[in-house]
């Protein structure tokens, strides 16, 4: 607020700090500040929840003295709609109103096995325990009842957040929270309900926080406001991972606002009372800066190294005849948040503590601890998780924490660190570019003999590890999971085609990298349906038709089915206009697209779009449509437009300007999503939506213009 | 150094500070509204889109000096006596996702429909394509508008889209 921004002497010239005290003319500014709903939320009070009225009934629910009911959820909201889907299961166990629950995402705490948001594992992974969790907080909440009214627990029943005896007698969760925790043995199933009792759970749903979103009330790290906090941005290299060879930062502290300069591995940090303030001082530092590793290295080169790593031709099976090659190139991606890489820190002596939107909380606690040298006593980082705007996987990555935890030590002042959007755009932990060969065996009369699938692609770092959230979805224990196993566990062919396999070649490139949307399926699956399609035009097989009669999976049978029909595939549509299908299983999910893509303008504009997906027990079908559309969106962005250049170690694009993301009027009115339900088990929806999406895309216009997309993006004419 | 008398969601203001401020960070960094989002600092992404008496701007890009006398709006002022039916309409079709962007496109199609009553799909392309939505929120967004207009014109059945819920252009003090 403004009255943090207390006086200083002022210099001649300064821009006087001070002078924001009187900046309302109207009225008391407190008062005002009120009336206009412009008081920022206060970090404090946003984080610390008032502990002293709720009772904690489990590690993921509390009742506080209201009634009202506090999920706590180990993972971090995104946009993803998880707090949505947690609050109906919550509300439905505990048949409780859906607004009477508070989802809020823990911070970096050792009790919680993974904290790590992503490769769709939430609701797969939480959606058990948290039924558990909550069916058993409603027993507890009866017995208690049942004890207090001396009643059998059997005869009283639960509604609207109270325990109602037959005889009439009511009493609210809040006044009973506090038996309920001292109750050792429930005398009513603690066992959830079946599927087949839900009322609130499988109906479409309105996002929880969707009235803060449209008021602007919903705070973001950068939203906080930290008592004292000050604006702080990077002067970073033009290069990737370049250093600072040398600086001088006479002129930038002089100028005003500025509270101080801070030299830090990636950059020098600049501390201003305003980020405008802090923006100008950032551009009048002088730096010499030390090329990146990767400064030889154009995308030209990237691609020669990646080509060569494919090698020779295997061997193919036997009674091979002919052989099917496809090549296929991907560029590297900026995941591109709207919200850039930000965080609120406060280092006070060795106490730290950070408020950000981290997809891995313990990951930014153990990186925050090492760069204060608190590596053997990380606890001292207190990790605070707020909601992330966007994250696609470049929040598993943590480094603004760092260097705003790094800034605010050497200044002994809490800071509000700001990415810019050119360094997000140029200082990412990129999805990785690749280079595929797809070998498609045939024998006699065209039989599929085998299908190969190399793809070379630089490392991709995982820093944060995968290892235990695979080991909670596999059963098995992975510890290490480095990038070839991850491939190893992911890549797989849903067809029989005969002898299949995908290799990953490895390739070291010194640009930094990181998981994407879908991760390694970004790339391989996409590139395994475009070839099935190419396959198909060989073989002059109907896509469709071959697909059906080669997919071994039911879930993917019955997806396919469905947007065939809704789409009405193979209908007649003017020259120049074509539709594409494509399918995924992935995540315990089966899906499958439906394009129609009209290539007679100057660029391709898509249509509309059929999904149908399978993702077993639908929590919220609003909350899976939207993650579906917006998916879709990627897949169209990226296949025809969006996509980075690296010339000579730097990264080209530097915002939406050059990085083209599709925007409204490229995005058809008609993205259709129809859900096939085969079982109940959850399966996992963010990162299913697309692979297939953008093979789908890349197959219509294939099938528009008689040749098959080969690199991507498809209008990338610059390298 | 001068001081900048504006109307912010209804009440006056004075900010002293260089005329080349840019309006953004007057509001986030001084003011205390952060409603408005710093997405690229560019005007490329729309996600501080407010109003400047009544049209959208960009303040990441606009001069506090340029409001001295103007009415400004941010996403707070918009819905100072309830919902806006644009933001009853983003509820109704559960536009936002991550939500960055979203005070930005709802200023945006408010601002819209001031104009344009009757927006087509043309309409909306041309009046939505420079917010960026990154989570691609696009055809819900799309669908909003449609349903805001019908709201509109049905609280305004003079034809002309309402100005309702909007102090910065109806002038209260």
């Amino acid at each position: 607020m403004a009255d943090t921004l207390e006086a200083q002497p002022e210099s001649p010239g300064e821009w006087g700090r001070r002078r924001f005290l009187t900046w309302v003319v109207a009225a008391p500014t407190l008062m005002v500040a009120a009336r206009l709903g412009l008081a920022p939320a206060d970090a404090e009070a946003a984080q610390a929840p008032t502990e002293a009225s709720q009772t904690p009934l489990s590690l993921y629910i509390a009742i506080q003295e209201d009634g009202r009911v506090i999920a706590t959820l180990p993972r971090t909201e995104m946009g993803q709609g998880i707090t949505t889907a947690v609050a109906m299961l919550v509300a439905e166990e505990l048949d409780l109103p859906l607004d009477a629950v508070d989802v809020r995402s823990a911070g970096a705490d050792s009790r919680w096995l993974v904290q790590l948001t992503g490769l769709s594992s939430t609701m797969r992974l939480l959606a058990g325990p948290l039924r558990a969790a909550a069916a058993d907080a409603r027993a507890r909440l009866v017995t208690a009842a049942a004890f207090r009214w001396r009643v059998l627990a059997l005869s009283l029943t639960t509604a609207q957040g109270e325990v109602r005896a037959p005889d009439g007698r009511r009493a609210s969760y809040g006044e009973l929270a506090v038996a309920a925790s001292q109750v050792l043995l429930p005398a009513v199933s603690p066992l959830p309900k079946s599927v087949g009792e839900y009322t609130l759970v499988g109906r479409p749903t309105g996002r929880v926080d969707a009235r803060d979103i449209i008021t602007g009330a919903a705070r973001y790290a950068l939203d906080l406001d930290l008592p004292g906090a000050l604006p702080t941005v990077v002067a970073r290299p033009p290069t990737l991972r370049g250093t600072v060879q040398s600086f001088d930062d006479t002129p930038a502290r002089s100028m005003p606002g500025v509270v101080g300069v801070v030299p830090l591995s990636s950059g020098v940090a600049v501390v201003a009372r305003t980020f405008a303030q802090a923006l100008a001082a950032r551009d009048a530092l002088r730096i010499t800066w030390a090329p990146g590793p990767a400064s030889a290295l154009s995308d030209v080169d990237i691609r020669a190294r990646l080509r060569e790593a494919i090698g020779p031709r295997p061997l193919p099976p036997l009674l091979t005849t002919r052989t099917l090659e496809g090549r296929f190139d991907f560029p590297y991606l900026a995941h591109a948040p709207m919200e850039t890489q930000s965080c609120v820190a406060r280092v006070q002596g060795d106490q730290a503590e950070v408020w950000l939107g981290a997809q891995d909380p313990k990951y930014a606690q153990r990186v925050v601890a090492r760069a204060l040298g608190w590596e053997l006593s990380p606890q001292r980082v207190t990790v605070n998780v707020t909601r992330a705007g966007g994250g696609f996987g470049r929040r598993f990555f943590s480094e603004a924490a760092v260097e705003a935890a790094l800034v605010s030590r050497a200044l002994g002042q809490p800071v509000k660190l700001l990415w810019t959007r050119n360094d997000d755009m140029r200082h990412g932990h990129f999805r990785p570019a690749s280079h595929h060969r797809i070998l498609a065996h045939l024998g006699p009369g065209g039989m599929l003999l085998g299908w190969n699938h190399r793809a070379a692609i630089p490392t991709l770092e995982l820093p944060h590890g995968f290892g235990d959230a695979l080991t909670a979805l596999a059963g098995e224990l992975l510890p290490q999971v480095t990038s070839t196993v991850f491939f190893a566990l992911t890549q797989r062919s849903p067809y029989h085609f005969g002898l299949v396999s995908h290799e990953l070649r490895e390739v070291s490139v010194p640009i930094p990298t990181g998981s994407f949307r879908s991760v390694f399926t970004s790339q391989v699956g996409v590139a395994n349906e475009v070839f099935v399609d190419q396959l198909a035009r060989e073989l002059q097989l109907d896509p469709v038709a071959l697909r059906r009669s080669r997919l071994a999976s039911s879930r993917l049978q019955a997806v396919l089915k469905k947007v065939v029909t809704v789409g009405q595939w193979g209908r007649a549509l003017p020259t120049g206009v074509a539709q594409g299908v494509a399918v995924l299983e992935e995540w315990d999910s089966a899906i499958a697209h439906l394009v129609e893509v009209d290539v007679t303008g100057a660029v391709p504009r898509v249509l509309r779009i059929i999904i149908a997906a399978d993702v077993g027990l639908p929590i919220n079908p609003k909350g899976i449509e939207a993650q579906l559309q917006g998916a879709a969106v990627d897949a169209m962005s990226t296949t025809l437009s969006a996509g980075l250049h690296i010339d000579a170690g730097a990264v080209r694009e530097g915002s939406f300007a050059d990085y083209h993301w599709l925007r409204m009027k490229h995005v058809p009115s008609d993205i259709q999503v129809h859900l096939v339900r085969s079982d109940d088990r959850v399966g996992g929806v963010g990162e299913l939506g697309y692979p297939s999406a953008a093979a789908a895309l890349a197959n219509a216009i294939a099938r528009a213009r008689g040749t098959m997309p080969t690199r991507f993006p498809i209008l990338d004419e610059g390298a | 150094m001068p001081a900048h008398q504006f109307i912010l969601n209804g009440r006056t203001v004075s900010v002293e500070s260089p005329a080349d401020l840019p309006l953004l960070w007057v509001l986030r960094d001084v003011l205390g509204v952060t409603g408005p989002k710093y997405g690229c600092g560019v005007g490329v992404c729309g996600a501080c889109t407010s109003h400047l008496d009544g049209e959208a701007f960009r303040p990441c890009i606009h001069p506090v000096g340029d409001t001295t006398g103007r009415a400004v709006t941010t996403i707070e002022g918009l819905g100072a006596q309830g919902l806006h039916p644009v933001q009853e309409a983003w509820l109704e079709e559960d536009v936002a996702q991550c939500g960055f962007c979203q005070p930005g496109q709802i200023m945006a199609a408010v601002a819209l429909l001031r104009r344009n009553a009757h927006p087509t799909d043309a309409d909306i392309d041309a009046a939505m394509s420079d917010n960026v939505c990154r989570c691609g929120t696009y055809v819900r967004i799309r669908a909003a508008i449609q349903r805001a207009a019908l709201l509109l014109r049905a609280s305004a059945p003079t034809g002309g889209a309402s100005l309702e819920g909007d102090p910065g252009t109806t002038g209260r003090p």
